[in-house]
């Protein structure tokens, strides 16, 4: 085996709880050793079923997931080794801290005085050194969270998995737990998958991200990857936001640069350049994603008119970081409305009403089906 | 902006003030539910407790004899006040069945007793000169001179005590205790006690009741609590039946399955499994197997209440940890579901130390528990004091089981 072979496969996994639906369909996903997978998607989309297949709380449907080469489908959680972090926490209310922390190694039977050093341990690692002999009603949440996280670190689990451990906490604590759950990912090298329904989430902790949709992966990348290239409309959509412009694909350029399409938008409009994302026929129907921080704002009307569509402010947003522009592109039928990222002190801010021109960079904008 | 400067007795003030008002509020929003609480509850117990330790039976009967008694030592000769205004008591009674009671009530205590107070009063009212008595001015050597058993100081002594303002006779023998004829306590030797049996009885029944019904109920709670919700309505529906049946009717149709030639006795020969019937019923098995069908329901709503509130991954985060599923349901699951065993448990068993007629109808003679003992003493014996102080016992004994209970319970549930 060697160190590039994925630590874990799913093989054409499906799982329907109803003989009817599938919650998740036809996945083939691999987790390689030591990552931070991130399973993100919108909710009921099939992130939660995987995760428990993985830990063995369900069984697929249809398929073989594979550890280090060796089906472990029908393996029960408890021979799995894995340690599981759930939103709820899920702490033994009858137990103390200490005990709780202890619980995988007792039930593997560890002495006694080793099982003290390595909660002691766990818990110096989660930052509660100390706290061991309280009950865990007595703690906030995020120490709860904290004590979770010890507990399925502490038996040195072969993988570790999360189903949205941080949902139940206020946003500041949220951003301060993603921070020290990357760094801990990083201190201990063991391989973490996580689910989140939060994207921002997803992008500030994970190597790898697998975007899901209605049961299906729709994406497996890096964050970067994910973000300025995704594979489809739903990516582009629910990974950052995007403006998305409705049109036809009019032609395919075959000089400047190869690969890029003309994408007619209706109206008078001039069609717009942008990178074909999904080898799209000529004459299909198609939709323009562009990140709200590479539309360009032009407070005139530009000489040459080429990518360029008028637009109306609707209105402005402020972020305390930036500045976000809502226009409604007026010369297309049913004026889509583009966001667009500008710096606060930006010399061309416009205010609610005002007439503008967006510049749409051909590299930046992608077609989709 | 700074708050107005005030003081920290006059902000105390102001606190008490307002939560005096609260009380007040709340008290007068309860003051229906008290005033009930108080006609139906505790002016009925606290009847029983003075019923248990005075019986007013003879000392309205013969209130003269009474007063004259009242300040006898029972040592010292009798004096002779007591035996004239005995004579003026009986004269004074006409309604023979208030002092059949009495004469009744005095032969418990001095065999004999009867006959003689009823013969001496049927004197004193039919042909009073015959007997040597004189009704307009009773003399005291009338009595004895009538009847020699007049002489014998035990009477008296009866009649003294039954009479006497506070009488903890009936409470003492509820707990097989009894004054000798100095006014110390002793025990009630062996071949005569009763009532210390019967309570262990009661408490053994309610004890085993309370274990099968916790045997059963557990797994039971557990499956209809795994049940989607529809089914596990229909089961506790199934649970409940017993609730809304009749007493009598149940009672009728254990008898039905469990005499001799019952359907289990009949099941079981066919089954080979036994060669001759068991005796299932009007003995111990019938009368625990009939109230732990009863009390089931009680056991199994609140098992049912705390099982329904153990969240599902409590048992995925044990299974995940390492623990086989067997395991992670004993360590884990079970220990949930404490406050709802110790609910049921103190439930089943005070309710069963008050059952009556469920042993009354399927039980034997010795399976009979303390609540038809009452029942017995008020209904049948016509004796409200002993009846009063066995209801008292039964008070006591279930207070203190619940006392101590609550101290167990405590440290379980909420301690470490
Ligand atoms: N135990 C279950 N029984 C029936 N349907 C389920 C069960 N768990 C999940 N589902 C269904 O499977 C789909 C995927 O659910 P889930 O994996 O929980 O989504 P996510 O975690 O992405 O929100 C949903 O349509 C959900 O209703
Ligand atoms: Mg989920």
């Amino acid at each position: 085996m060697t160190d590039t072979a994925p630590l874990v496969r799913f093989v054409g996994v499906g799982k329907t709880f109803d003989g009817r639906a599938w919650a998740v369909r036809a996945l083939d996903l691999d987790i390689r050793r030591g990552e931070f997978l991130t399973l993100l998607g919108p909710s009921g989309s099939g992130k939660s079923t995987t995760l428990a297949m993985l830990a063995g709380f369900e069984t697929p449907s249809v398929g073989d997931i594979l550890l280090d080469g060796v089906p472990i489908t029908r393996t029960p959680p408890h021979r799995r080794d894995f340690g599981v972090v759930f939103q709820n926490y899920a702490l033994f209310p009858h137990l103390d801290v200490a005990a709780n922390v202890a619980y995988p190694l007792d039930v593997r039977g560890v002495a006694r005085d080793a099982q003290r050093r390595q909660v002691d341990a766990a818990l110096a690692m989660v930052q509660l050194d100390g706290l061991g002999a309280r009950r865990v009603q007595q703690l906030s949440g995020g120490q709860q969270q904290r004590v979770a996280l010890a507990r399925a670190l502490v038996f040195s689990p072969r993988m570790v998995l999360m189903d949205e451990p941080l949902g139940a906490l206020d946003k500041q604590l949220r951003e301060h737990m993603q921070i020290e759950l990357k760094a801990l990912h990083r201190q201990l090298g063991v391989t973490f998958v996580y689910v989140t329904h939060d994207q921002s989430e997803a992008l500030t902790m994970s190597d790898r991200v697998a975007v899901f949709d209605a049961g299906r992966v729709q994406q497996v990348d890096r964050v970067d990857r994910l973000y300025e290239a995704p594979a489809s409309r739903f990516v582009a959509g629910f990974v950052g936001d995007s403006t998305q412009i409705p049109g036809t694909v009019a032609a395919r350029e075959t000089t400047d640069p190869p690969g890029t399409l003309r994408l007619a938008v209706g109206g008078a409009a001039p069609t717009l350049r942008g990178v074909d994302a999904e080898a799209l026929p000529v004459g299909s129907a198609a939709v323009g994603c562009i990140r709200p921080e590479r539309i360009e704002v032009l407070t005139a009307a530009p000489a040459d008119a080429t990518d360029t569509l008028a637009a109306r402010v609707v209105d402005r947003v402020y972020f305390g970081d930036h500045l976000r522009l809502r226009c409604a592109l007026v010369g297309l039928p049913d004026a889509p409305v583009a966001t667009v990222k500008r710096p606060l002190d930006h010399a061309a801010v416009a205010n609610a009403g005002a007439s503008v021109w967006l510049r749409f960079p051909p590299a930046h904008l992608r077609l989709h089906a | 902006m700074t708050p107005p400067a005030v003081d920290a007795p006059t902000l105390a003030r102001a606190v008490r003030r307002e939560r005096r008002r609260r009380t007040a509020g709340g008290l007068l929003l309860v003051a229906p539910l008290l005033v009930f609480l108080g006609l139906t509850l505790l002016l009925p117990i606290g009847t029983l407790l003075a019923r248990a330790v005075h019986d007013p039976q003879v000392a309205t009967a013969l209130p003269a004899t009474a007063q004259a008694l009242d300040a006898w030592d029972r040592v010292a000769p009798l004096p002779d006040a007591a035996r004239v205004a005995l004579q003026r008591d009986l004269l004074a009674a006409t309604d023979d069945a208030r002092i059949g009671g009495v004469a009744r009530r005095l032969n418990g205590d001095v065999p004999g007793a009867r006959s003689l107070v009823m013969g001496t009063w049927r004197a004193l009212h039919h042909d009073p000169a015959a007997a040597g008595f004189d009704p307009t001015a009773p003399r005291a050597a009338a009595l004895e001179a009538f009847d020699a058993r007049w002489a014998d100081p035990a009477v008296w002594i009866a009649i003294a005590r039954n009479a006497a303002a506070f009488n903890p006779d009936d409470l003492l023998a509820a707990v097989d205790l009894r004054r000798d004829a100095q006014g110390g306590i002793a025990r009630v030797p062996a071949d005569e006690s009763a009532f210390g049996r019967i309570l262990a009885r009661t408490l053994g029944v309610s004890a085993a009741v309370t274990a099968l019904c916790l045997l059963l109920g557990y797994p039971l709670a557990w499956w209809i609590s795994t049940l989607p919700p529809q089914r596990a309505a229909l089961a506790m529906i199934a649970v409940l039946l017993p609730f809304w049946t009749s007493v009598l009717v149940r009672a009728a149709a254990w008898v039905v399955l469990l005499q001799r030639e019952g359907l289990v006795n009949q099941a079981l020969i066919a089954a080979g499994v036994i060669a001759e019937p068991l005796a299932l019923i009007f003995n111990r098995t019938g009368v625990v197997i009939s109230m732990t069908h009863v009390l089931l329901p009680f056991m199994v709503l609140p098992l049912l209440a705390a099982m329904r509130a153990v969240p599902p991954t409590l048992m995925r985060a044990a299974v995940s940890l390492g623990s086989p599923p067997l395991q992670a349901f004993v360590r884990v699951w079970m220990p949930q579901t404490r406050a709802g065993v110790a609910a049921g448990v103190l439930l089943v068993f005070i309710l069963a130390l008050g059952y009556y007629v469920t042993p009354a109808l399927l039980g034997g003679a010795d399976d009979q528990m303390l609540s038809y003992y009452v029942a017995r003493y008020a209904n049948v014996e016509i004796d409200w004091g002993m009846a009063c102080a066995l209801a008292v016992v039964l008070l006591a004994a279930t207070l203190v089981l619940y006392t101590l209970y609550r101290r167990v319970a405590r440290d379980t549930v909420l301690g470490a």
